[in-house]
Formats: C-alpha cells, sequence, structure tokens
C-alpha cells in the first residue's frame, strides 16, 4: 500500500512547479498519528513503552519530553520504523505502517548525532533520500538547490560534510530529511549538541521551518525549556508511561502529578495535611485556594508569588526570612524560610525594592495560582 | 637589533643539537635499510643483466640474455611455460585476493556486532594461527587435504575429483592455502572500517528510503574502502610473491613466479634468470599499487585512501 504513495511521490514532484515543495505547503495535506497500546521491552527487564496510547494531530508541532530512559526515543524510533513495537498498532494518516520497514515509510528523521554521511558531499547527502526514491538526477539537482536556499545554506552544496560547522551540520540535516516532503518529521533532540546561543537560535528557525510548511512534527527532547518554546502539545513520558498530554501552558501550570510538576522544574511542592473546604494546610501553614481538588501535594509556582516588606497580616499571607538571592537581572529568585520549611519565589524585577538576604518579608499568593496534585 | 649577537649562536647550537637527535634516531634505520636493501636491490639488479656462468653464477659481460628467456625465447625456440607462470601467478593472487575479500567482510563486520569486551577475543582468535610458522601452517594442510584423508574422499564422494587424487596437490590447495594465510590481513584493516562507521548512519540510509541492500551499497560499504583497499594491498602483493604455499601445496601443478625465482637461485641453476624474474614482480608489484591508488583516489571521492 505504501509503495503506491511513493511511487506517487515520485511522479508528482518532478512537475511541480519550482518553490511547490517549500512554499505552498499549506495546501498539503499534513498526516495525523494515531498510536495504539504500543509495548517495547529491550531484553527481559528493561520496559521502554508501557501500553502507550496517543494521536498526534496532522501539522501539529508534538513533543515528546522525558528524562533519559523514559522511552520517548524508542517510541520515536518505533514512528520511524526503525525499532519494532512488540504489541500495539500505528497508522500516520490513516494508513496502519505497524509492520511498514522503514524504507517504504513516508516518514524522515533528523538525528541526534546528524547522521550525515562523511563520504557523500552536502549536495549528495541531500539528495540521497530523493535518488533512493528514484528521482531522475535533473529533479534531484533542483530540488537540492531549492532546499538549501530555503535553509540558507546554498553555497555549502559542493562542501564535504566535515568541513561543516555543528550548526551547519544541524541544518543539514534537517534539510536532508524535508527534501523527501515527509507526511511526518521526526527530530531526535536535534539541537543538543549544539551551544546555546546557536540552539536558541535554531529552535525559532525550526519553529518557523515548522509553521510554514504546515508539516507534521515529532519533536524528542529532554528540556522542559525547549519544549515549552516550540511545541503546540507536549507528551511528558517517564518509566515507558505517558504523564501528561497537552499544551504547555497547561502541562507547566497544571501539572497532572508530581512527576510532571518536578520535570517541568517545580520545586515547591507540599503534602497537604489537612483540608476543610478550600482551605488547606501545609507545612507553610494555612492557604486559601480557589478549587480545593482532590490532589494531596501543593503545588505554588515561584512565579505566582509576591513579596511584600515587613510583616503584613491578610489571608495568604505568610511570614518569611529571605535566606538566598539570586539576581538575574529581569528577575531574582529567592529563598525563603517559612516555619521550618523552605519556598522558592521568583520576583519579577520591574525597578521596585528587591528585599535582601536576611530581611523579614511577607509572602503572598493568590488563591486562583494554587494547584493540588496527586503524587 | 639587540638580539643578533645572542640569536645565531643559540640557533646554530639549536641546530646542532637537532642535527645530532636525527643522527641518533634516523641513523640506525637508514643504516638497516641500504644494508638490507638499498644495496642487495642494486645487486640483483646488476646480476639481471649479467650472463648466466657454467655453475649458474652471474658473469660477466652484461646482456639482456636473461629478460629473453623470462619472456620465454630459449634453445628450442620460444615456449609459453614463464608466461603461464606470470599469468597464473597473477590469476591465483586475484581469485585468492577476491576469495579472501568474500570471507575477510563478513567476519569483519560480525565481529564489530559482538559486544565490546568480545571484540578483542574475536580478533585474537583471527591473529594467533599467523603466530605459528607458515611452513608448518601449511604441513597441517597437506594433512588435511592429501589423498584418502576425509576432505579428499568427501570430494571423491560428491565427484568433484577423480579417485586417489585427493585436494592436495592442486591449485585449489594452493587457493585455499593463501586464502588461509592471508585472512588476517584483510580482517584487520576492514574491521578498523567498521568500527569507525556510525551505526546511525545504516539507520539514515534506511529511513532515506534505502532498502537494506541499498543501504549496504549507498552508505556502508563506500566507508570500508579505505579498509577494503588497505587489505587488498596487504594480501595480493605477498600472494603475488608467494613462494612457500605452491611449493607444499601445489606439487609442481601451481608454480607461481616466487617458485621460479627460488628455482633459479636455490638449484644453482641460473641467478641471472631468477634476478630478472624478481624484478618483473617488482614491477608487476608497482603496476598493482599504483592502479590501486588510482582505484582508490576515484572511489574515495579525491581522497587518499591507500598507503
Amino acid at each position: 500500500m505504501n509503495e503506491t504513495i511513493t511511487a506517487d511521490a515520485i511522479a508528482a514532484s518532478p512537475s511541480r512547479p519550482a518553490g511547490a515543495a517549500v512554499e505552498g505547503e499549506a495546501s498539503r495535506q499534513a498526516s495525523a498519528i494515531e498510536m495504539q497500546g504500543l509495548h517495547k521491552r529491550f531484553g527481559r527487564a528493561t520496559v521502554a513503552l508501557d501500553g502507550v496510547d496517543l494521536t498526534i494531530e496532522a501539522g501539529e508541532f508534538f513533543t515528546l519530553l522525558g528524562p533519559s530512559g523514559c522511552g520517548k526515543t524508542t517510541l520515536l524510533r518505533i514512528l520511524a520504523g526503525l525499532e519494532e513495537a512488540d504489541d500495539g498498532r500505528l497508522a500516520i494518516g490513516g494508513k496502519d505502517i505497524t509492520e511498514v520497514p522503514p524504507h517504504r515509510r513516508s516518514v524522515n528523521t533528523v538525528f541526534q548525532s546528524y547522521a550525515l554521511f562523511p563520504h557523500l558531499s552536502v549536495r549528495e547527502n541531500l539528495a540521497f533520500g530523493l535518488k533512493m526514491r528514484g528521482m531522475a538526477a535533473a529533479a534531484r539537482h533542483a530540488k537540492v538547490d531549492e532546499i538549501a536556499d530555503f535553509i540558507k545554506l546554498g553555497d555549502l552544496v559542493d562542501r564535504r560534510v566535515d568541513q561543516l560547522s555543528g550548526g551547519q551540520r544541524q541544518r543539514i540535516a534537517l534539510a536532508r530529511a524535508l527534501v523527501c516532503e515527509p507526511d511526518v518529521l521526526l527530530l531526535d533532540e536535534p539541537l543538543s549538541a549544539l551551544d546555546a546561543g546557536l540552539r536558541s537560535q535554531l529552535q525559532v528557525e525550526l519553529l518557523r521551518v515548522q509553521k510554514r510548511l504546515g508539516m507534521t512534527f515529532v519533536f524528542v527532547t529532554h528540556d522542559q525549556q525547549e519544549a515549552m518554546v516550540m511545541s503546540d502539545r507536549i507528551a511528558v513520558l517517564n518509566g515507558g508511561v505517558i504523564q501528561q498530554v497537552g499544551p504547555p501552558r497547561e502541562v507547566y501550570e497544571h501539572p497532572a502529578n508530581a512527576f510532571v510538576a518536578r520535570f517541568m522544574g517545580h520545586d515547591n511542592l507540599y503534602p497537604v495535611t489537612g483540608r476543610q473546604g478550600s482551605r488547606l494546610t501545609t507545612a507553610l501553614g494555612e492557604l486559601s485556594t480557589a478549587e480545593a481538588g482532590e490532589g494531596e501535594l501543593l503545588l505554588i509556582r515561584p512565579e505566582t508569588l509576591d513579596l511584600l516588606p515587613g510583616e503584613v497580616e491578610g489571608d495568604n499571607h505568610l511570614p518569611a526570612v529571605v535566606v538566598e538571592r539570586l539576581y538575574r537581572g529581569s528577575h531574582a529568585e529567592y529563598r525563603l524560610e517559612v516555619g521550618d520549611t523552605t519556598l522558592q519565589a521568583t520576583l519579577n524585577n520591574r525597578g521596585r525594592h528587591l528585599p535582601e538576604v536576611g530581611d523579614r518579608v511577607t509572602v503572598t499568593v493568590a488563591p486562583d495560582d494554587l494547584v493540588t496534585l496527586s503524587e | 637589533m639587540a638580539y643578533t649577537g645572542v640569536m645565531p649562536s643559540a640557533r646554530s647550537r639549536a641546530m646542532v643539537r637537532e642535527a645530532r637527535h636525527l643522527l641518533f634516531t634516523v641513523a640506525p634505520g637508514a643504516v638497516w635499510i641500504v644494508i638490507f636493501l638499498v644495496l642487495p636491490g642494486a645487486y640483483l639488479m646488476g646480476v639481471a643483466f649479467m650472463t648466466n656462468g657454467p655453475y649458474g653464477l652471474p658473469e660477466m659481460p652484461l646482456s639482456l640474455e636473461s629478460f629473453k628467456r623470462l619472456a620465454g625465447f630459449g634453445f628450442l625456440g620460444w615456449s609459453p611455460g614463464n608466461l603461464y607462470t606470470l599469468l597464473r601467478s597473477l590469476w591465483q593472487t586475484a581469485v585468492s585476493t577476491g576469495l579472501v575479500v568474500l570471507v575477510a567482510y563478513p567476519i569483519a563486520y560480525y565481529i564489530t556486532t559482538c559486544r565490546e569486551k568480545w571484540r578483542p577475543i574475536m580478533l585474537l582468535l583471527v591473529v594467533v594461527p599467523s603466530w605459528t610458522n607458515q611452513v608448518i601452517r601449511t604441513f597441517g594442510w597437506m594433512n588435511l587435504l592429501a589423498p584418502g584423508t576425509p576432505l579428499s574422499s568427501m570430494a571423491e564422494g560428491l565427484g568433484l575429483i577423480a579417485p586417489n587424487m585427493g585436494l592436495y596437490p592442486s591449485s585449489f590447495a594452493v587457493t585455499l592455502g593463501l586464502v588461509y594465510n592471508f585472512l588476517p590481513f584483510m580482517v584487520l584493516p576492514l574491521y578498523a572500517a567498521f568500527e569507525k562507521l556510525d551505526t546511525a548512519q545504516v539507520e539514515a540510509a534506511q529511513d532515506l528510503f534505502a532498502s537494506p541492500v541499498r543501504a549496504f551499497w549507498h552508505a556502508v560499504f563506500p566507508q570500508t574502502l579505505p579498509g577494503l583497499l588497505a587489505g587488498i594491498v596487504l594480501v595480493a602483493i605477498p600472494a603475488f610473491g608467494m613462494y612457500v604455499i605452491p611449493e607444499l601445496l601445489g606439487g609442481g601443478k601451481g608454480m607461481m613466479l616466487g617458485n621460479l625465482v627460488a628455482t633459479q637461485f636455490a638449484g644453482g641453476a641460473n641467478w641471472p634468470l631468477g634476478a630478472a624474474g624478481a624484478i618483473l614482480m617488482l614491477i608487476a608489484t608497482f603496476i598493482g599499487l599504483f592502479a590501486m591508488r588510482r582505484i582508490g583516489k576515484r572511489l574515495g571521492g579525491g581522497e587518499e585512501v591507500v598507503i
């Protein structure tokens, strides 16, 4: 079945007007991905995926986020066909491709190591997929030029791969996959080998490419910041199980459980020791929440807190002492002592007074900003 | 300038020191090469252009007699015997090298797929046989392939050879001996080439619509080419000049150029002819090396891949 798709793609591509491949992508049908009950184990002991059900919408920038060993890369490799699931089904664009080998899938991958072919020139690397699909040399040449211009590396096509910098390699790896016009583009931590500056620059670039092409991107990363910047939706994985799926704001502001909360960078988690309606008792003291929820952990996001100088009485007002202050220019990060426990707070630097270490302050928080979740 | 007075003496002292270093480090090797390679080579060269004396020893005057005889012109007119020996040497070398490649390639690949801690042991297993004397190993094959041995009987039963002939002596035995002998020289460079290869590239090729066969051909094979060519050089050159194996396993049926040369010296038959044969071997080897370089350059995308 899939072979007919490939054949059509070959037949259609050379006749397309120049630029159609990358410019007029909005008209192109992006493909949704459906996963049902995917299981995978390596050897007897290691469970990589333990029943993954997931639907990725067509044209979505979807991120698989989790710590190393959580199964995110395995899931990506199953999508690529490089790994076979022990159990479960996988469909792309409505077609079941569980059994289809990688070279017959209209899916391309940007590998973490880029996996560029060192014995081929940049041009030959870019043309590899087209050549394997049997596109004629002249058409291949035109398409490679087009994609090289698209990623602004047109003057590099005749170089050898080992003459490229890390960032250039990354872009060539991206272009090598994009030029094949796959239904789905898979990206396996493609930015992890780059330094911070280049990384954030390429994040933006990648995001723009995806929006422009309207292609379905599945992106793997362990960096929650990166995931939040890039994604339409994020799936947080741990131990081969999906912990939460949702847009970045939802995952960050309303984590489904303690694992997701901690992974998204939250430290202010306090066990709820008692509750009276919407009033919760924790080690910090008594706090009012908008909706009490069932969860046994209270999450307080540092950026929702405010610090008032001195001791101020009131609801959701907690007396505290500044233990540590990290001044970061745009904001300052505080470690506060509240009773016997500590609390992290982040204060935007709006030119107002920033309390010093040792100052007595009052922490305030709006009931709306308090969320409970379960372990 | 202020330092002109100091610099020259400092520099010349450094130069003297460097020269002394060079003398001590390079000289022993140079002396060795001159005594054991350059001088004998020049002597051999000279001998080849001399006349054959009554006891097979070289005599004056200089002549091209040996080269004529090598080309087949003897007392009884032209005979193709020497030409056949040369062709047989080339053929035997080509076939053996080809077979060595076919056997060594999967072995080298297999070793790279093994766990890291096993790999040195596997490589050791490949190399260990070559620590035994070549003559002894070749005698081993004689015993295995002689008439009446299980292997020979099996070949007889299958109708591959005539009754009571045995697999040895034969040119088959020579080929087998050569392949066996030179296997490690191919496995090691190929292993080195495979080990450098990033397995993600194979996956990338498959991801980019290459079937497993095409992934091998377009992504793997070209990258093992430097190892392959190095292995071919390491195998083909000594195989071409091989003396022991054809002598012992060929039984006169598989004589190669090396044997021709050896007979001219050993039996005291004709030193100038032997020397001419040796020069022919050298020339053939250089032509072969040159061809490999060219092939290597073309296939390696202009990069130096051999030697």
